[in-house]
């Protein structure tokens, strides 16, 4: 993957409408070719304004945007050859899908029996042949969205840009979409940037995720990575749950710290270089946590009391209180771990490596 | 309360008796319904106590017409030109009102041998002469000023725009005249296709430079605002005009054309009975000739020529030189034959209609 | 089960019953109204109302020679007690309007019977008017004296019918109503036209404008709409008649003579501007609502796609507006042709409208029922204008907002 040149490029970009607020801040980021990258986060976060801007909808206050090496800023969007599927569709409603799908190619002046052909291509990409002569407006919410997805990829541009596009589907339909997407993609090679505020739908297709907040990106990585190493407090709950305590370095060797927590010492891995005295976060994820009936088997060990339990199938999921803050256990439903009741006080511990201190989260005001 | 009583009251109160209404008089508005009201109808009130309302309109039979034919009258006494009196009194619009129950003169003359030709009806009677002439204002013209009916269709001798009226009445009379035929030879000539299209040949020499008027308050106006040279008018609007404006306009008589008016009662009035005296008190020579002191408008009796004062009320003026019946004035004047009018009227305005939109 | 289903009958019922003042609303003031005048169009029975046994005889009558005595005897009675009636003057406008000139003589012939006694009534007639002695005469009663006739109708079209009976076209000077039609009809589509012309890019401006700049964009195109039609149409005399604010402007700058002034009212001009500016919020409000409904993202989806701001504004947008110009356009056309105080106020002479001329028989001649059958004949262009918008087209597609 690392072998794949750089296709897109963001250097140090912002945006602001106003003057003031920006929106997107300092952005760098890289998209390689053939690469499926996801822009994920919260609504306002910046992630739409990214596309946009990389669409060439919208113009950067600030920093460059490239692709393929040449950068963009006076390219009308007609003109940058990038595919794009709207939030909703876009389709137009008063042309056939034939007609829809030939848009592009007739706005390029290719031949009559050249277009017919293409549009066939793209109706057999996305498994829709046969459907050229319906209108938009007589297609399942599903079929309409392979229409828009053939239709940003029939003039075969090496850029598609998608803009949550699954989000006006129900979570069956959006599955099967997530899987029908990534198999287009990887059967083209084409680069895509996705953007979504779903976690499960980013982790599931992007061969990389860059995760957004505060209009800066926090992290860039790879899903398994981005959950198992993330580096920032917000990567950290924003991807999958997790537990965070808030403490100050006590000490620290080499990448391993001991953190302050509550008047209790935490023994955390170093995610970024700290200091003794910092403040820091702490995250533990639930599943990681385990049930220690003798003591000694782990290097975090508390007594706690449990609050309450969930029974969820195939794990237990626990609430109670660590060094002050509220946190949750996930116990695998295997045999012994189901006397736990409320009220009882257990013996819980983690390793080091699966409680990573944090570099701070980039905020708004940095 | 029961709901019978409730809408027994309601039909009580619609079909309440209507004696107590103020009579609606219908008038032409502006200078003419002013000398009106203070001649006839303030007099009438302070000697009756009956009280009267005005309205205004710009002639014509539609709206009585309507009226009496949805049973809905709310005209009482309606001011018109005699033609369509006479046309209201054979379509049945109008109450009879026979001339022998009107006042005789002073000297005892019976009302029906008082009332000059042309002036009685079966529904009413005119009690005013009154005159379409054409004016112009002074300070428009040098020491060449026009002076004939042929002056006012002479673009080349008196450029300028001219306002007329939007009715083929008055206008096909003036054209003939212009081009040259006698007053009294007019009528003759129009029974004749030749002389219709002589008449329209001659309105369309000017065609272009006419602005044309409804109200009769308009050509004082236009005179004034500069928008038109010289306009057709009803000569008392005018004089009015001269009078209490003091705008410098000049009345040409020549060729002018006299016409008559007068009160029509609505049929199916519901105060007839007021209607009736308020028609009886202006059919009086003195009230008659009272209206002479506010407008240069003159009486259709007899007995009230002697009456007429010889000065504006208002403003001292001395009336004769104004007054269309004047000796001076009658030199060459027309008087509107509303007979043929009322036989060739519908053609007429047609063909007038389809001329105007060519 | 049988009481829910007579339960919900009555409910149904009920509901129903609270559109019947509307139903009895429209009936009375507006289909009432509409049959009554396309009634008069055609169906005229003064005359044959007035003198029934005259016109019976007529009927008869080969129409070649002069009546036999019997018809001039019944025709003095029934002259004679129409006079009593006071029907007199509608059967005399009546046949007046077949033969101009007759309306004198009946008034006349009436008078002058009866003052007299006499054993000859043809005599009698004769010697009150020349005109009982032409059979032309009693051919216009026959005429007249038909109840159902296409009399009017043919006269809205400036046809007539000749002493036979045939149709032949009306003297040239008296031709009117066709050609006042067709400058109707050109004018409203040039009406039309404009508001098109002007209203597509206010309603273009409203619909991608943010909600607050839109809003009052649409409040500055409602505030005329709720203006007096009066005032809008005299400031329009204000601004352009020839001593108006256009022309002494002009005037002033020195692009104009003083005596150069242009003619921009009382004339075809002045009805156009005025009724296209009285008329085009009804095109920018259906138009707006449906450039409302199309996302603005389509315009951002064809230039994605490679298209020209041209080709996304023709091939994407304008195609999805059409159902809001057609609306507009229907909406535009069928009130100009209809169109009557703007034209009568600032049309001058050659920008008057048929309408005019079914206010001018309404109100100054009284000929009622060539006014219903020019009504008529608006109606049925206004009734073919919406079938064919609607074969076209589809009224299905109409939005009106």
């Amino acid at each position: 993957m690392a072998a794949q040149p750089a296709y897109v490029e963001f250097d140090a970009v912002s945006k602001s409408y106003d003057g003031v607020s920006q929106v997107v801040r300092d952005l760098h980021l890289t998209v390689r070719e053939g690469e499926f990258l996801t822009l994920l986060g919260p609504s306002g976060s910046g992630k739409t304004t990214c596309l946009m801007m990389l669409a060439g909808f919208e113009t950067p206050s600030g920093g460059a945007i490239r692709i393929g090496g040449r950068a963009v800023d006076d390219v009308p969007p007609r003109k940058r050859d990038i595919g794009m599927v709207f939030q909703n569709y876009a389709l137009f409603p008063h042309m056939t899908v034939g007609r829809n799908l030939a848009f592009p190619l007739q706005a390029r002046g290719m031949e009559k029996s050249a277009v017919a052909e293409r549009v066939q291509r793209a109706l057999q990409l996305v498994r829709l042949q046969g459907f050229e002569d319906r209108r938009p407006g007589q297609l399942s919410g599903g079929q309409q969205q392979r229409v828009a997805i053939a239709r940003a990829l029939v003039f075969e541009p090496d850029l598609v840009l998608m803009d949550e596009p699954l989000g006006a589907l129900d979570r069956r339909l959006r599955e099967e979409m997530q899987f029908e997407i990534r198999r287009i993609q990887r059967s083209l090679g084409v680069t895509v940037v996705y953007v979504t505020h779903d976690q499960t739908e980013a982790m599931a297709m992007s061969d990389r995720v860059a995760v957004f907040n505060h209009g800066r990106i926090q992290q860039v990585a790879p899903p398994e990575v981005l959950y198992e190493e993330p580096e920032r407090p917000f990567v950290a709950t924003f991807i999958g749950d997790n537990n965070l305590l808030h403490g100050r370095v006590h000490s620290v060797a080499e990448d391993i710290c001991e953190v302050a927590v509550d008047g209790q010492i935490v023994k955390a891995f170093l995610v970024a270089p700290l200091d003794v005295g910092q403040e820091v976060s702490l995250a533990i994820r639930p599943e990681r946590v385990s049930l220690a009936p003798d003591a000694g088997l782990y290097s975090n060990e508390f007594e706690v009391r449990i609050e309450d339990t969930t029974f969820l199938g195939d794990h237990l999921r626990m609430q109670t209180v660590v060094c002050g803050s509220e946190f949750v256990i996930k116990i695998p439903n295997i045999i012994g771990h189901g006397g736990v009741l409320p009220g009882d006080t257990v013996r819980i511990g983690w390793t080091t490596t699966d409680c990573r201190a944090l570099a701070p989260d980039l905020g708004p005001a940095d | 309360m029961p709901r019978w009583f409730l809408l027994a009251a309601v039909a009580a109160a619609l079909a309440a008796p209507t004696d107590a209404d103020p009579l609606t008089v219908v008038s032409w508005g502006g200078s003419y319904e002013r000398a009106s009201k203070r001649a006839v109808m303030a007099p009438f009130t302070a000697k009756t106590g009956i009280e009267i309302q005005v309205e205004n309109y710009n002639g014509g039979l539609a709206q009585i017409r309507a009226q009496v034919e949805t049973d809905n009258v709310y005209w009482d006494v309606v001011d018109m030109d005699f033609a369509d009196m006479v046309r209201g009194c054979d379509e049945g619009l109008l109450e009879p009102i026979s001339v022998d129950a009107l006042p005789p003169a002073a000297d005892g003359a019976l009302a029906a041998a008082d009332y000059m030709p042309q002036t009685v009806t079966d529904c009413g009677q005119s009690q005013l002469f009154y005159s379409t002439v054409f004016a112009y204002k002074r300070d428009n013209f040098g020491a060449q000023v026009p002076t004939t009916i042929a002056d006012f269709f002479d673009l080349g001798k008196f450029p300028g725009r001219r306002g007329m009226r939007r009715k083929a009445f008055s206008n096909l009379e003036f054209a003939l005249m212009a081009d040259g035929v006698p007053p009294d030879h007019v009528y003759a000539a129009l029974d004749t296709e030749a002389g219709i299209e002589r008449a329209f040949r001659k309105l369309d020499s000017i065609k272009e430079e006419i602005v044309w008027w409804a109200a009769g308050a308009q050509p004082p106006q236009m005179l004034a605002d500069g928008e038109v040279a010289m306009s057709t008018a009803y000569n008392g609007r005018i004089f009015n005009a001269q009078v209490l404006e003091d705008q410098p306009f000049v009345v040409v008589w020549d060729g002018q054309l006299l016409d008559t008016g007068g009160f029509g009662i609505v049929a199916g009035t519901a105060n007839l009975e007021a209607a009736r005296q308020l028609v009886a008190y202006a059919a009086e020579s003195k009230t008659m000739a009272r209206v002479s002191q506010y407008i240069s408008y003159g009486p259709t009796r007899h007995s009230a020529r002697p009456l007429v004062a010889e000065r504006h009320l208002e403003t001292g003026t001395p009336m004769a030189p104004h007054m269309p019946t004047s000796a001076p004035n009658l030199v060459r004047a027309l008087h509107a034959d509303w007979e043929w009018w009322a036989d060739r009227g519908d053609e007429m305005n047609e063909r007038f209609a389809a001329w105007l939109a060519r | 089960m049988a009481g829910t289903v007579i339960a919900s009958r009555r409910a149904r019922l009920r509901a129903a019953a609270l559109t019947l003042p509307l139903i009895a609303f429209v009936g009375v003031t507006f289909i009432a109204p509409l049959l009554s005048m396309l009634t008069r169009s055609v169906y005229d029975p003064v005359v044959a109302d007035a003198l029934p046994k005259t016109i019976a005889l007529l009927r008869v009558w080969d129409g070649g020679q002069l009546p036999p005595d019997e018809t001039f005897e019944t025709a003095a009675a029934e002259l004679l007690a129409a006079r009593e009636e006071r029907t007199l003057g509608q059967v005399a406008t009546r046949v007046n309007r077949i033969e101009p000139g007759l309306r004198s003589v009946i008034t006349r012939t009436a008078r002058k019977l009866a003052r007299v006694e006499t054993d000859s009534w043809r005599e009698a007639m004769i010697e009150a008017a020349d005109a009982w002695a032409e059979p032309s005469t009693w051919r216009a009663f026959r005429r007249a004296g038909q109840s159902i006739t296409d009399q009017h109708y043919l006269h809205a079209v400036d046809l007539d019918r000749d002493g036979s009976g045939g149709v032949v076209a009306q003297p040239e000077s008296q031709r009117i109503y066709v050609s006042l039609l067709g400058r109707t009809l050109m004018l409203s589509v040039a009406i039309t036209a404009l508001c098109v012309l002007l209203g597509y890019p206010i309603a273009y401006l409203i619909a991608r404008a943010p909600p607050n700049k839109g809003n009052l964009l649409l409040l500055l195109v409602l505030i005329p709409f709720w203006t007096s039609l009066l005032v809008r149409t005299t400031s329009w005399i204000v601004l352009l008649q020839s001593q108006g604010v256009i022309n002494d402007t002009l005037v002033a700058l020195g692009l104009l003579g003083d005596d150069e002034r242009l003619s921009m009212i009382y004339n075809m001009n002045g009805t156009v501007v005025a009724m296209t500016h009285v008329l085009l919020p009804f095109m920018v409000l259906p138009l707006y609502s449906v450039m409302r409904t199309i996302p603005p993202q389509h315009m951002s989806a064809a230039a994605s796609l490679g298209a020209s701001f041209a080709r996304s504004f023709w091939r994407v947008y304008w195609p999805q507006t059409l159902p809001g110009i057609g609306a507009g356009s229907l909406l535009v056309f069928i009130l100009s042709i209809g169109y009557y105080i703007t034209p009568a106020l600032v049309g001058g002479r050659t920008g008057q409208l048929i309408s005019n001329m079914i206010a001018y028989h309404m109100q100054q001649s009284l000929n009622w029922s060539l006014a219903a059958a020019l009504g008529g004949i608006l109606l049925a262009c206004v009734v073919a204008l919406y079938l064919l918008y609607d074969r076209l087209v589809g009224v299905e597609r109409m939005k009106l907002g």
